[in-house]
């Protein structure tokens, strides 16, 4: 299928023996990259391994400090993101930044919308340019919608829409699936075709293995700053691809351990919150682990925050062994045994200009106490203990934690819970976000504490994480649990069919 | 980055420390009348109201709160003060009432915020007008300066010939007690946390909202307790007694390196900030520096205790950005 490599037609956009460092750190080392016109070029690698310093080079952010780049063969210099722009090349982020309150027209339009007499906006020659890029997308967005309320999948679309109407030739795509629900990314996926289709050359990046070898025709590795490989992935199989990702074979992804389940450590009862999800009964038992699965917004993070306490309920009770939870009081959650690593790790999970023994420590306040006072010293130890249990790689232990990599701030996370000594633990999307070898550790931490006796709640829109991991799946859909499937009918079918409403199982 | 912005907070703290003692050679070197023990006597005794709502007033910005009505709140407790001493209750009785009074209105800007959810910025504003407002009502334009002379001596008078005030050494005790609070309890770190991501203090199980009712409760309480002792200071109960006085406490607190935007700083360099800010009013009024341009000069620090971290951290980011790039 696609036998260009050689002979077709020439590169849109390359770089050639790139290499850039930041001070003693060398992001880039003698990196080269081809983009053809009409293909999907995926770019693999864990964090850290240097995606992101490729993309801003590419983007005109960084200027690389040997080596080229070369658009349509001639070597090029990007003075700033603009050049970059001009040049037709556009990055697409895993969460757009939209204006909220402009509707889908001005925000593509913005600062260059079609004008009539006297310089006034001329609406309807912006909404009609509007609904010709969304064509040529395939999608049906109402130009006149304000941007707020939009979904991630549909401020994605708009960015690739303002993209196209400043005739992007190169569509740089940095993890765009991650906060994205499986018929979102479908519908994603169904737009790249077509852009490929029209000539397009897309860089896609993602951490999800089996979307790269859906999307793409080639893909290009990098380790530790290095060029490892640039090759077709037809014929390629996943364990290939992390074989060069990590160096060396992976351990098992999901090394899922069979635990006799035991008591019901963890009891939600006809939950109700009005208007986000409605009568919601489960038990999780200790040595278990459950999957809740659905589609974002099906209520998934709303019963864990509810149960947590973050949030009220307005009916239904919640017990952890047995003891009932006062309604919107996280400490008596805590108290109780409850542990919740949030969704949000930046903004919930860490307070990210605190040091990481800190924030361990923050999980603490009523232990690592004596005398009324801090205890310094077991402070200390305590967030030692647990940063090395789970081999968070960071310098210093008083260094802020917005200086490690999103997979070490996860670990963070779950070190300040685990510290806690859970009954129960709820994780929330645990591996979004995170390179494949930590997200493997992710998993065997999870599987052990399953396997100690803690009951495990995994909230996770990564169906072969829950497929590989839960001892049993419950399905969310429009607020209602809608499913209960065991481990050995739990399909991707069958999940999906609950999630989407078609079919009670 | 923040690891640096982190290292720059403690640096701050030095150099407002630093600051200060240069300030004070300088004083004593070159400005008549400075280092004589009467007028460093006059020096602390005036600073002492600033130094005492600053205390509360650096938890309070920690967290990432403000509270502009203490001003207003010390010059109700002396005005209500005034009013009970004209009635002829006994001082003994007046001070613990006032100091209730003082939570209540700390208590009522607290639940305005934690309740209702709105800024305290704003709800301070308001009540900062409530208060003195009540405070005119309840004494009008008298003026009541027949307190118990005892009660007189203590809050003016100094040890011997020595430059410290009496009321110097409880305040020693609360600026104590108020620094192993911040640093060295659980309470204080949860303060920290709070200020830096409410969002993220709240999923750690702290209880943001009551640790938040508890500090503007306590403000309210140290702002009646400095009416009380400005009213005795002076002695003299008027409704206008520490008008302006929010600004001395908040420019003072941020001279000393607390983030405006909450979550860093420390208490040493607040009042480090404190004692700076009243020095350079004593040598004002030494050189016969008017009042209003002490104002003016007052102001100027706000805005720069406010903007010169910014410019640093513009500049710290320039350079990485030049050596990054």
């Amino acid at each position: 299928m696609t036998q260009r490599s050689d002979t077709g037609p020439s590169p849109v956009l390359a770089l050639k023996d790139v290499s850039k460092s930041f001070g003693a750190v060398r992001a880039l080392r003698d990196v080269s990259l081809e983009l053809f016109p009409g293909e999907v070029h995926a770019l693999a690698g864990e964090n850290g391994a240097g995606k992101s310093t490729l993309i801003k080079t590419l983007a005109g952010v960084h200027r690389p400090d040997a080596g080229q780049v070369l658009l349509d063969g001639e070597p090029t210099v990007f003075h700033g993101p603009a050049d970059a722009r001009d040049a037709g090349i556009a990055v697409i982020y895993q969460e757009p930044t939209l204006f909220p309150d402009l509707s889908i027209a001005e925000n593509i339009f913005m600062g260059r919308q079609p004008r009539r007499a006297l310089g006034r906006i001329d609406h309807k020659a912006t909404n009609a340019a509007t609904l010709a890029l969304m064509q040529r997308l395939g999608v049906e967005l109402d130009p006149d919608r304000p941007a707020r309320g939009l979904s991630i999948a549909d401020q994605q679309i708009v960015e690739i829409a303002k993209a196209l109407s400043f005739d992007a030739r190169v569509l740089i795509m940095d993890e765009p699936t991650a906060a994205l629900t499986g018929s979102e990314v479908a519908r994603l996926f169904g737009v790249v075709r077509t852009l490929r289709e029209q000539g397009a050359a897309v860089l896609f990046i993602s951490h999800r293995l089996e979307e790269i070898f859906q999307i793409c025709q080639r893909v290009t590795t990098l380790r530790d700053g290095a060029w490892i490989s640039s090759e077709l992935l037809d014929g390629m199989t996943e364990d290939d691809l992390v074989r060069r990702m990590v160096g060396r074979d992976l351990d098992e992804l999901y090394p899922k351990q069979e635990v006799q389940a035991g008591e019901v450590a963890l009891s939600v009862r006809r939950l109700t919150r009005e208007g986000v999800f409605t009568d919601v009964s489960f038990e999780v038992r200790r040595g278990e682990i459950v999957g809740l699965a659905g589609l974002v917004g099906a209520g998934r993070t709303e019963v864990a925050r509810a149960v947590f306490g973050v949030d009220r309920w307005d009916a239904g009770e919640v017990e952890v062994d047995g003891k009932a939870l006062t309604n919107g009081a996280p400490s008596t959650a805590m108290a109780a045994g409850l542990a919740l690593v949030p969704e949000d790790r930046r903004a919930q999970g860490l307070v990210m200009d605190m040091s990481i023994e800190r924030n361990i420590g923050l999980t603490g306040l009523r232990t690592t106490v004596k005398a009324g006072l801090m205890n310094r010293g077991a402070e200390r130890s305590r967030s030692l203990d647990w940063a090395v249990k789970l081999q968070v790689k960071y310098a210093r232990i008083a260094d802020a934690v917005s200086t490690l990599s999103g997979g070490n701030q996860q670990k963070v996370v779950l070190a300040k819970w685990l510290a806690t000594g859970p009954k129960v633990l709820i994780v929330d999307e645990p591996t979004r976000g995170i390179d494949v070898g930590t997200k493997a550790e992710v998993h065997r931490l999870l599987s052990q504490l399953a396997a100690d006796g803690v009951a495990v709640l995994m909230i996770s829109s990564d169906l072969p994480e829950v497929l590989g991991m839960a001892d049993r799946v419950l399905v969310m859909h429009e607020g209602r649990l809608t499913a209960e499937i065991p481990r050995s009918e739990a399909t991707e079918e069958s999940v999906m069919a609950a999630a989407t409403g078609r079919a009670a199982a | 980055m923040a690891d640096s912005s982190l290292a720059r907070a403690v640096r701050w703290d030095t150099v407002v420390g630093a600051l200060l003692i240069v300030v004070l050679l300088l004083s004593f070197g070159f400005v008549d009348g400075f280092g004589n023990a009467l007028n460093l006597s006059f020096l602390i005794g005036n600073t002492l109201p600033i130094a005492l709502i600053a205390l509360p007033m650096t938890l309070l910005v920690v967290s990432g709160e403000i509270d502009l009505s203490v001003a207003s709140t010390a010059g109700l407790s002396g005005a209500v003060m005034g009013a009970l001493w004209n009635q002829g209750m006994t001082i003994e009785t007046i001070i613990p009432l006032c100091l209730l009074l003082g939570a209540v209105c700390g208590l009522i800007n607290g639940l305005l915020v934690t309740r209702l959810g709105l800024p305290s910025l704003a709800v301070t504003i308001g009540t900062l007008a409530a208060y003195r407002g009540i405070a005119q009502i309840v004494l009008g334009s008298d003026a009541v300066t027949d307190f118990p002379t005892q009660y007189l001596d203590f809050a003016a008078g100094r040890i011997g010939d020595t430059f410290i005030p009496y009321a110097f050494l409880p305040f020693l005790v609360l600026l104590a007690i108020a620094v192993v609070v911040l640093h060295a309890t659980p309470f204080g770190r949860s303060l920290f946390a709070i200020g830096a991501s409410e969002e993220a203090a709240r999923f750690a199980g702290i209880r943001v909202k009551r640790q938040k009712l508890i500090l503007f409760t306590m403000t309210g309480l140290m702002a009646s307790l400095t009416g009380v002792f400005w009213a005795l200071h002076y002695a003299s109960a008027r409704y206008d007694n520490a008008t302006g006085l929010e600004l001395a406490v908040i420019a003072a607190v941020l001279l000393g390196g607390i983030d405006f935007d909450g979550g860093k700083g420390t208490l040493g360099g607040a009042i480090a900030g404190v004692f700076l800010l009243g020095a350079l009013q004593n040598v004002m009024s030494l050189q016969d520096v008017s009042a209003q341009s002490q104002i003016v000069v007052t102001g100027v620090l706000l805005v720069l205790s406010v903007l010169g971290p910014r410019v640093a951290r513009q500049i710290s980011v320039a350079r990485a950005a030049r050596s990054a790039g």
